[in-house]
């Protein structure tokens, strides 16, 4: 890992001013992917600016109809907050099972959501669940944040400071999990509101998506029969050593029915 | 450039100077001399390098020392009281042969009293899920688990295999 100079702000505004006066600085915040990055010389910043002690970044709370969640909390405090448990249990449930203990403790919500790992599970959740992203300066909708491979609607001095989920009547997290590095091969985030249907498809593409088609069965017909002929469309997905795109496109149709079931 | 860095490890007030790149488990082993703690991977897999900080099971090969400052870290050498009389998680560790070569083993036992603390009479697949992020190249695990169980979840345990 080469050398940098660590620094530990007290107040957003203070983390923006060192963001924007040090144009090779990187934030830091849980450092589970950040570390590991660094220490295979991938990325080389200047400085690192740690959120961790920013304390208004933190925590769980319900604000009339949406679950705010500050973007350091951890994926353990999403995945035990009884505010979660309570009101969108699929979210807690994905919290808890991203990684293992250890970086369940270290990662953060917003980490995770601005890396936009294809792998990662919050993307689907964001997507599935219509989360919005809040940052220093707007707020994003689910469907204009992931643009790409590690590409999002993130500018380089833009700071996520919470995700705010509308609670869902029902909804449901399936994921086939990587049997080594725990990320998703697949992973499908299932959530009906009325009549608003919305499926949210993680690890299968180049970053999270919606399958509109599933969508609108689903709307007309709340049941795994709407979707049994449905799946991904393997042009538009990731082959890799894990899977074959043809198996996820299987994969995104199996998870949907499972997700449907459990919802 | 270093800076100085001070934090509590094993109810000791420590300090060193560190660079900012400086991991935790760096700053334990090669400058506080607590090589109890391992570095099996370097990239955050095997959690032969789990310590607590603040009462939390981390990954010391993961997290930066500077990130530490001012905050309560116990590694394994602060387990046992001072009269060598083993702390329960690693009495069960002995107790269910829960080890072979050692290697895994600090890191599985601050695992172990994590899971413990968090998820008191967790069930033997509950364990087995909780390990996902501590592996050992030689027991199989199966002492392992025993030996979590029978302090998170004494009723559980049917089947001591003793020497
Ligand atoms: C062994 C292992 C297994 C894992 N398994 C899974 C898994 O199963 N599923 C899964 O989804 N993830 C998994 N992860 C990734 C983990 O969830 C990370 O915590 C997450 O991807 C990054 O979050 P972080 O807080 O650690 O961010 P960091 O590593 O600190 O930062 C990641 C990136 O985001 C930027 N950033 C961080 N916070 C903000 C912010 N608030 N605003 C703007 N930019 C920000 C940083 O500059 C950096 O570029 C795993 C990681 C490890 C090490
Ligand atoms: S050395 Fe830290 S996880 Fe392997
Ligand atoms: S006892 Fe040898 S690695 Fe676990």
């Amino acid at each position: 890992m080469h050398n940098f100079d660590y620094h530990a702000p007290k107040s957003l505004d203070a983390a923006l001013t060192m963001i924007s006066d040090r144009e090779e600085a990187k934030i830091i915040a849980g450092g589970m992917t950040l570390l590991p990055t660094l220490k295979q010389r991938l990325a080389a910043p200047s400085d690192l600016i740690d959120l961790a002690g920013i304390a208004d970044l933190r925590g769980v709370k319900k604000d009339g109809n949406e679950i705010v969640i500050g973007a350091m909390t951890c994926h353990n405090d999403v995945a035990t907050s009884d505010i979660v448990k309570a009101n969108i249990p699929a979210l807690a449930k994905l919290a808890g099972i991203i990684g293992d203990p250890a970086v369940r403790h270290r990662g953060t919500i917003g980490g995770s959501l601005a890396n936009s790992d294809p792998a990662a599970d919050y993307p689907g959740a964001v997507m599935g669940l219509n989360g919005t992203i809040v940052t220093n300066k707007r707020s994003i909708k689910a469907d204009d944040y992931f643009l790409g491979l590690f590409e999002t609607a993130l500018e380089r001095d833009e700071i996520i400071t919470s995700v705010r989920f509308p609670i869902p009547e029902r909804a449901a997290y399936q994921k086939f999990r990587h049997p080594a590095s725990g990320y998703a091969v697949v992973g499908v985030m299932v959530s009906k509101t009325g009549a608003d249907v919305r499926v949210g498809v993680t690890g299968a593409g180049p970053c999270a998506f919606r399958m509109s088609e599933m969508e609108a069965a689903l709307a007309k017909s709340f049941t795994t029969d709407a979707i049994k002929d449905l799946k991904g469309n393997a042009d538009d997905l990731l082959s890799d050593i894990h899977s074959t795109n043809e198996y996820r496109a299987h994969l995104v149709g199996v998870l949907a029915r499972r997700a449907v079931a459990e919802a | 450039m270093t800076s100085k860095v001070t934090l509590t490890v094993n109810g000791k007030e420590r300090s060193a100077d560190v660079e900012a790149r400086t991991l935790l488990a760096e700053l334990l082993r090669d400058q506080l001399g607590l090589t109890g703690t391992h570095v099996g991977c370097d990239t955050t897999q095997c959690g032969c390098c789990v310590v607590h900080v603040d009462g939390k099971a981390v990954k010391s090969c993961t997290m930066l020392a500077v990130q530490a400052s001012g905050k309560q870290v116990t590694t394994i050498e602060g387990l046992a009281a001072a009269d060598g009389t083993l702390h329960p998680m690693q009495e069960a560790f002995r107790e269910h042969h829960g080890l072979q070569c050692g290697f895994c083993t600090p890191g599985m036992v601050m695992m172990g009293i994590d899971i413990a603390n968090r998820m008191p009479g967790a069930d033997e697949k509950t364990v087995r899920e909780q390990l996902e992020g501590n592996l050992c190249r030689c027991t199989g695990y199966q002492g392992i688990v025993e030996a979590i169980l029978s302090v998170a979840n004494p009723g559980a345990v049917k089947d001591h295999h003793h020497a």
